[in-house]
């Protein structure tokens, strides 16, 4: 393919855009994992939540139930922050209002991750 | 000259040979379409359905009387809510899921052809449905 970029351009860096290709790699990795994942984890938890409080607090504190459990809900996390940053970019132009919004959606997603990650922990200990 | 606009939409009355641009409004649907943007609120609902099985993890995680309220919630008429919110997220997990497969061959140059395009969107809308109530007809059946 021809490179339409000028030698200036490379040694200014990233262009208006001001980031590279890290949120697109980063929603394909954690999609490839959460094909994987979500299935599994989901079909667990429904198949234990029947058995009331002690049965599910089991399974979430079992090594292959807490393990399955962080690992579904960080890389759901880390996907759904990516994804609805897109959503804010592409429909919400009030610079004001957009920044909210952004802030607001990796601080939810950071808060969730540490409230599920102290959860399983707290269950598995 | 041809007429470029033969339907006579009115916004585009004065006839011209350059290219038209796109209007939104007089768009008609179609099954591409319609599944891009099932993608995007699906991926919104699921965002949601993220936030929620998080705070069932901190209700798990915080002792029996805490989950208490989420057994006392489902076994009353709230229940019944929760219960049709749910098969809606697994439809909304199902077809994201579906739907996701087909953008990664997308990135890998795969499955651009109209008629295919048509055809899987609806294919997916059917099996993420058919899914969703398969599997809740066979939780209820067990």
């Amino acid at each position: 393919m021809t490179d339409f970029r000028t030698p200036l351009s490379k040694v200014r860096g990233l262009g208006s855009a001001r980031s590279g290709v890290g949120h697109f790699i980063g929603q394909r990795i954690s999609a490839i994992a959460l094909v994987v994942l979500m299935p599994i984890f989901l079909f667990s938890i429904a198949s234990n939540v029947g058995g009331g409080y002690e049965e599910t607090t089991a399974f979430l504190g079992s090594p292959f139930g807490a393990i399955l459990t962080l690992l579904a809900m960080t890389a759901a996390l880390y996907h759904m922050r990516l994804g609805l940053q897109t959503v804010v970019e592409d429909y919400i132009h009030k610079p004001a209002t957009k920044a909210v919004l952004l802030i607001g959606n990796t601080l939810i997603c950071a808060g969730l991750w540490l409230a599920v990650l102290y959860s399983v922990l707290a269950l598995a200990s | 000259m041809d007429n470029p606009c033969p339907e006579g939409d009115p916004l585009m009355a004065a006839p011209s040979s350059r290219p038209l641009s796109p209007h939104v409004s007089v768009w008609r649907w179609h099954a591409t379409m319609a599944s891009s943007i099932l993608h995007r609120a699906t991926g919104v609902a699921n965002y949601i359905g993220a936030v929620l099985i998080a705070v069932w993890l901190v209700m798990a995680a915080a002792g029996p009387e805490a989950y208490a309220v989420w057994e006392d919630a489902m076994a009353g008429a709230l229940g019944i809510v929760i219960r049709i919110i749910l098969i809606g997220f697994t439809f909304s997990v199902s077809y994201h899921l579906l739907n996701g497969l087909r953008h990664l061959a997308w990135d890998a140059g795969l499955g651009f052809d109209p008629k295919g395009s048509n055809l899987r969107s609806v294919l997916i809308i059917v099996l993420a449905a058919a899914f969703t109530a398969g599997a809740w007809i066979g939780a209820w059946i067990a």
